[in-house]
C-alpha cells in the first residue's frame, strides 16, 4: 500500500491534451491524418481503374459519383491531404538530411508547406471548374 | 598485434551484449527489422512524388480535354502512360501499407487484434493493389 501512494506522487509525463497546440506538433499530427486519409483514398483509385477495365457503363457509374458534388468535395479533401502530405513530406525529407532543426526554420518551413499546398490546391480545382 | 584487436573485441562483443539476460530469454524487443522499414517507407515516398508530379500534371492535361470514356482509356492506353501508373500504383500502395503499419503499431496494444489488424490491412492493399494494376493491364492490352 504505501508503495502504491509512493507512486501516486510520482511526477507524470504530461499527457497531450496539457499542451497548448502547437504549428510542429500540430502539423505532424496532420500528417498522419492525411496518410490515413489517403489510405483509405486508394480504394477510389482501385474503383476508377476497375471501372474503367470493366466497360462505358461502370464508367459512367463511377463518373457519375465523381462529379456529384460529394464525389467531389471527397476528390477536393483527398488533393488538399494528397498535396499537403506530399510537401510535409519534403519537409521530411529535410529534417531526415539534417537542416531545419532550428525553431524557427522549422516553422517558416511549415510555413511554406501550408502556403504551398493552398495555392497549388486552390489552382487545380480552379482550373477543374473552369475558374481559370 | 594490431591484427589481434579486432578479434578480441569481436569475443568481448559477443560476451558481454547490451542486453540483460532477462531480455534475452523473454525474447522481445528490436525485431531487428527498423531500418529496412525506414528505408522502404523513403525509397517508396521519393518514388510516389516523382510519378505524382507527372500524374497529377497529366491528369490536369485529361481533364481539359474531357473525361469521357473513350479519352480515358485512349490516356490509360499509352504505353509509357500505362507503365507510370502501375508504378505509380505499386509505390504509393506499398507505401500506404508501411504508413498503416506504423499507425497500428504505435496505437493498437492488443496484441492479437494488432497482428489481425496488420494482416487483413496489407492483404487488403495487396488485393486493391493487384485489382489495380489488372485493370490498367486489360485497359492497355
Amino acid at each position: 500500500m504505501a508503495s502504491t501512494k509512493q507512486e501516486d506522487k510520482r511526477p507524470l509525463s504530461p499527457h497531450l491534451q496539457i499542451y497548448k497546440p502547437q504549428m510542429t506538433t500540430v502539423m505532424s499530427i496532420f500528417h498522419r491524418l492525411t496518410g490515413i486519409a489517403l489510405a483509405l483514398g486508394t480504394i477510389m483509385v482501385t474503383w476508377f481503374f476497375l471501372a474503367v477495365a470493366m466497360g462505358p457503363e461502370s464508367y459512367a457509374t463511377f463518373r457519375d459519383f465523381a462529379v456529384h458534388p460529394i464525389g467531389q468535395f471527397m476528390l477536393f479533401g483527398w488533393s488538399a491531404a494528397l498535396f499537403y502530405h506530399m510537401f510535409n513530406g519534403i519537409r521530411h525529407f529535410f529534417w531526415d538530411m539534417g537542416y531545419l532543426f532550428k525553431i524557427k526554420n522549422a516553422y517558416r518551413a511549415g510555413a511554406v508547406v501550408l502556403l504551398v499546398t493552398v495555392i497549388v490546391t486552390g489552382a487545380l480545382w480552379a482550373y477543374v471548374w473552369g475558374l481559370i | 598485434m594490431g591484427l589481434c584487436v579486432g578479434a578480441d573485441m569481436s569475443m568481448k562483443w559477443e560476451k558481454t551484449p547490451f542486453k540483460s539476460d532477462l531480455a534475452r530469454a523473454r525474447g522481445l524487443g528490436s525485431a531487428q527489422s527498423g531500418t529496412e522499414h525506414w528505408i522502404a517507407q523513403r525509397l517508396t515516398a521519393i518514388a510516389s512524388l516523382i510519378l505524382l508530379v507527372w500524374a497529377v500534371s497529366s491528369l490536369v492535361c485529361l481533364i481539359g480535354t474531357g473525361t469521357d470514356y473513350g479519352s480515358v482509356v485512349e490516356w490509360i492506353t499509352h504505353p509509357v502512360r500505362a507503365t507510370l501508373l502501375i508504378l505509380l500504383v505499386v509505390a504509393t500502395f506499398y507505401h500506404a501499407v508501411l504508413g498503416a503499419q506504423v499507425v497500428v503499431e504505435d496505437y493498437i496494444h492488443n496484441e492479437a487484434l494488432k497482428i489481425a489488424k496488420l494482416w487483413s490491412q496489407k492483404l487488403f492493399f495487396i488485393a486493391i493493389g493487384f485489382a489495380s494494376i489488372f485493370s490498367i493491364l486489360k485497359i492497355a492490352l
